[in-house]
């Protein structure tokens, strides 16, 4: 029983800490298309956040610094995706590429300039903290390595992004900000006739998607591991992407379709150190699998923001 | 005289050939900015780079070598893209096609040439219905083919990694699996290469020697005829009609009696099939093998950029395919040359993108420089 609970609470808690850069991620994405832009840059803008947080982190020798360092990294990707799609018309999906394109680009750049020719940063000197711990003092809250311990005792990166998803949502849903965000991607032409600022809205939206972005990268880089390095993010942006859809473009959604990948993470992880003879590469392709399963039974027939990915030109009406 | 003149002009400012030379201009630009900044001459990077690609006869087969599957690739996101579907899976149909290839290669016992055939055609066929898979779904379902595709890059990713952890097909602990049989490469000379009159020829003609050096393979044919055959379906055929329709406007296309779904699947299928022949020709002419993968390799996202910066045509992308190959490959000289950062290419490439997705910026700009 005590083993039990005690893998129940390893598999739960690798779980939150691999869920948590992709939760970032996917609520970026849920902003930017709930104001009618397509942002398949959220790749780019992670791969660029996780560089700049864990450079920063080790710059300042304070991993709060980076994680800030690392969402205005991705917002200034954000904003360059604006100034495309919002003023300038851009096709969306192709701007998306190329800051996927950039990000790396600019990051991998950078760090050979700073970190003597390296694609990878030094290690940071402090990761995020475990805030646990911070208040009580290591082990005194929960007995170490036990059931509550495991599952409650994380990077505070994993309680920020549960809040994060609760403040979108609140913001989403129950304010006006958040109605005149809504109303931007369902229906531009009419969100213009009521005096909403469309472009505005927009910019707001697609910056801050870059923000949180970053933050998803920073959350890998700085928390998960202590440095960012080449082959870090690989593709934790395009799942995120994935995640958003699958929660329906809504961020409760969104947390949980995160949970599910990180729990096959998770699941992967925990089979291995148990040498469970599973093999690791068929285990890690399930919740892809799953995701199209589900896309097929279920989620096909949801419809995205009804303007999503159409150009509003103030001009035209 | 005047009259082809003012087309001209038409075509360079109103049509895209002018803004894919523009953003290609710019994206230069903004490179050279980003090393000035950095503290390099730009002036000494562009031509180390320039020297990387030309300056000898075994660079400019390099070049080849890495532009073909860029090329191939591009052309399967050209078709998929001129048929109003984004096909962002071309990097998992290359995996695809790339397992498949080794898989046949090693263990097929087929005489020369019909090996090389059957290699390409089942690695082809695997990838296409691997593309087929985003259609149906996508035709049936409603799924988006971005998504899926998504998925299906990492599915064949990890399956790729599967299959060299088995010990029939890879040697166990080098992540690596078995060289394919001599008869299913595609490499010009391979065999004879290694002789004594093979070497002895290269000691003896530096030019060509020069070029036996790189494995050179007949890749670049079989990219430049599926271009030719890519126009010409899109272009001389019902078929072809039929898909560019669907892209122009799926309603009409239903309205005239095009079964719409139909062709969502077939263009996946054609788009899969061609990314797949990109991952055969490159096991069999170059690798002779696949490896286990740390990260996405990058050839189909590639392939995104390349089908971009030639304007979703057969021959747009054999040039863009060019001009890519050669960026990658001669940018990854400025590094020994004078230490700046090869990545400066990626930050190119993304620049010229973001220019091709923005018209209405060049268009102001080619105003702006008019009105003057």
């Amino acid at each position: 029983m005590e083993t039990l609970l005690g893998d129940l609470g390893f598999i739960i808690g690798t779980t939150l800490m691999y869920s948590t850069p992709l939760i970032f991620t996917a609520l970026g994405g849920v902003i930017t298309e709930r104001s009618g832009v397509v942002n398949i840059g959220l790749e780019g803008m992670m791969y660029f956040g996780a560089f700049v947080g864990a450079a920063a982190a080790y710059f300042f020798q304070d991993p709060w610094v980076g994680f800030i360092c690392a969402g205005l990294g991705g917002g200034l990707l954000g904003l360059i995706h604006a100034i495309a799609c919002v003023s300038f018309s851009a096709e969306q999906i192709v701007s998306g590429i190329a800051i996927n394109f950039l990000g790396p680009g600019a990051a991998l750049f950078i760090s050979r300039m700073l970190f003597d020719g390296a694609t990878q940063t030094l290690s940071i000197p402090n990761k995020i903290p475990l805030p646990l711990n911070f208040l009580f003092g290591e082990g005194k809250m929960f007995a170490s390595s036990g059931f509550m311990d495991l599952v409650f005792n994380r990077f505070a990166t994993v309680y920020i992004a549960f809040f994060m998803v609760f403040l979108v949502w609140f913001v989403l849903y129950k304010t006006k900000i958040g109605m005149r965000v809504q109303a931007v991607g369902e229906n531009p032409e009419a969100a213009n006739t009521l005096g909403i600022n469309v472009t505005k809205i927009r910019y707001g939206a697609v910056i801050l998607s870059g923000f949180f972005a970053g933050l998803g990268g920073a959350a890998l880089s700085i928390a998960v591991v202590s440095r960012f390095s080449n082959t870090l993010i690989s593709g934790h942006g395009f799942i995120a992407l994935a995640a958003m859809i699958f929660g329906k473009w809504k961020p409760q959604g969104a947390l949980l379709a995160c949970l599910l990948f990180g729990a096959a993470k998770g699941l992967e992880i925990f089979l291995g150190a148990k040498g469970v003879p599973v093999p690791g590469d068929i285990l890690a392709m399930l919740p892809y699998i799953l995701t199209i399963v589900i896309l097929v039974g279920v989620v096909g027939k949801t419809t995205p923001p009804a303007a999503i990915g159409k150009i509003f030109n103030k001009g035209d009406h | 005289m005047r009259m082809s003149v003012q087309r001209l002009k038409e075509l360079f400012f109103k049509g895209s050939l002018g803004l894919t030379i523009i953003s290609v201009f710019l994206g230069f630009l903004v490179g050279a900015l980003v090393l000035l900044v950095a503290g390099f001459n730009p002036v000494e990077a562009y031509w180390a780079i320039l020297k990387g690609i030309f300056s000898k006869p075994k660079y400019m087969a390099y070049v080849i070598i890495y532009s073909t599957p860029l090329i191939i690739t591009g052309l399967s996101v050209a078709f998929a893209l001129r048929t109003g579907l984004f096909n962002i899976g071309a990097e998992g149909q290359y995996v695809v096609g790339a397992i498949v290839a080794a898989t046949a290669g090693y263990f097929f016992h087929l005489p020369m040439g019909l090996h090389i055939i059957v290699c390409i055609l089942l690695a082809a066929f695997a990838a296409a219905l691997w593309g087929g898979i985003a259609g149906l779904i996508k035709a049936k379902f409603g799924v988006h083919e971005v998504i899926s595709t998504i998925m299906l890059n990492w599915i064949a990713f990890y399956l790729s990694n599967w299959t060299i952890t088995l010990k029939a097909f890879g040697k166990q602990g080098t992540g690596k699996s078995f060289i394919i049989q001599e008869t299913a490469r595609i490499d010009l000379f391979g065999q004879w290469k290694i002789t004594e009159p093979g070497l002895e020829f290269i000691r003896s003609h530096p030019f060509l020697g020069d070029i036996l050096k790189t494995p050179v393979n007949i890749g670049i044919i079989i990219a430049i005829l599926l271009a030719i055959l890519m126009w010409y379906t899109l272009n001389k055929t019902t078929l072809g009609y039929e898909l560019r329709a669907v892209g122009y406007n799926p309603h009409a296309a239903e309205y005239g009696g095009i079964n719409v779904k139909k062709s969502i699947i077939t263009s996946m299928f054609i788009s899969g099939g061609l990314a797949g022949t990109a991952g055969a020709l490159q096991v069999m002419g170059v690798s002779h093998r696949i490896a286990k993968l740390a990260v996405m390799e990058g050839y189909g996202f590639d392939g995104i950029a390349v089908s971009l910066i030639g304007n979703n045509t057969g021959a747009g992308s054999v040039l863009g395919g060019m001009l890519f190959g050669a960026l990658k490959y001669g940018g990854s000289k400025i590094q020994d040359a004078i230490n700046a950062p090869t990545e400066v290419i990626n930050i190119m490439v993304g620049t010229i993108i973001l220019f091709i997705a923005m018209p209405s910026l060049i268009r102001l700009l080619l105003e702006f420089k008019k009105d003057k």
